[in-house]
């Protein structure tokens, strides 16, 4: 017996909630930024999912490229980090307030 | 996949993507993405996508990974940092309002009439049939991302490297 995909959905949405969640509790800021690969992937499950019920590969392409804009922002991203870091020793996300006016 | 695999692969993803989240230590957090990025390539496999889970493996829980255990050892970050402080109300909003949405979507999704997906077309999910896609349809986004990615290793280097250096 194969399984719905509004099971894969619902799963992909709950994901999607955890990853939200810690970018809103977390003060790290690479928590923070593992909680929104998390959300990445959680949306990566959506599309895989419907592409599947769909029977095209569409879908698995735009997985493919929503993996090449991650890993994109996470060497721009860190990279921010790391050059934050230097100005000001701490990853506390309430600490950075480098912009703040 | 049947329901019973299909709910023992939901619960690793979900206590271990929770594990990320929760975690004091981001060390054991990168490790617990990892297996988090590990069990959703398995669902691919069972969603016949045989290379986006290879891709998964690789780009994702290799690469991407690597790198943000790197930075995590680069910073020295053992000392877990004082989660919570006084903000007690915010963070217990948003953790009921992360469940409001995940229970809202999740019913929205299990309310839709999709059933079980019909048989997949032969090939389907192969390297052959995404690079087909890719390679046809897809080939004016492929090349940009090229592009992407080439801003990205420039904005890299240019972010981290000393200044005056």
């Amino acid at each position: 017996m194969m399984v719905p995909i509004s099971w894969y959905l619902a799963l992909s949405a709950v994901l999607f909630s955890i990853g939200t969640v810690g970018v809103l509790v977390r003060r790290n800021v690479i928590v923070i930024f593992m909680s929104i690969e998390l959300m990445l992937n959680a949306v990566n499950l959506s599309f895989v999912a419907l592409a599947r019920q769909l029977g095209n590969v569409d879908g698995q392409v735009i997985v493919f490229f929503v993996m090449t804009v991650a890993a994109a922002e996470a060497a721009v991203g860190l990279a921010i980090i790391v050059a934050a870091f230097r100005n000001r020793p701490t990853v506390n996300a309430d600490e950075l307030t480098l912009l703040r006016w | 996949m049947g329901p019973l695999t299909f709910a023992v692969l939901a619960v690793l993803l979900v206590v271990s993507a929770l594990a990320v989240v929760l975690h004091p230590n981001p060390v054991k957090g990168a490790m617990a993405l990892v297996a988090t990025l590990f069990v959703l390539a398995v669902v691919f496999v069972f969603l016949d996508a045989h290379m986006i889970a290879a891709l998964q493996v690789i780009v994702y829980a290799g690469a991407i990974m690597v790198l943000f255990l790197f930075v995590i050892m680069l910073l020295s970050l053992q000392d877990d940092l004082p989660e919570g402080g006084g903000r007690v109300g915010l963070r217990t909003a948003a953790w009921i309002g992360g469940g409001a949405l995940a229970c809202a979507v999740a019913w929205i999704c299990l309310r839709s009439p999709l059933g079980a997906p019909p048989e997949a077309p032969q090939g389907y999910g192969g390297v052959e049939a995404v690079a087909r896609s890719l390679f046809t349809d897809f080939l004016l986004p492929f090349e940009l991302t090229s592009i992407l990615l080439l801003v990205a290793v420039i904005g890299a280097v240019v972010l981290a490297q000393r200044r005056g250096a």
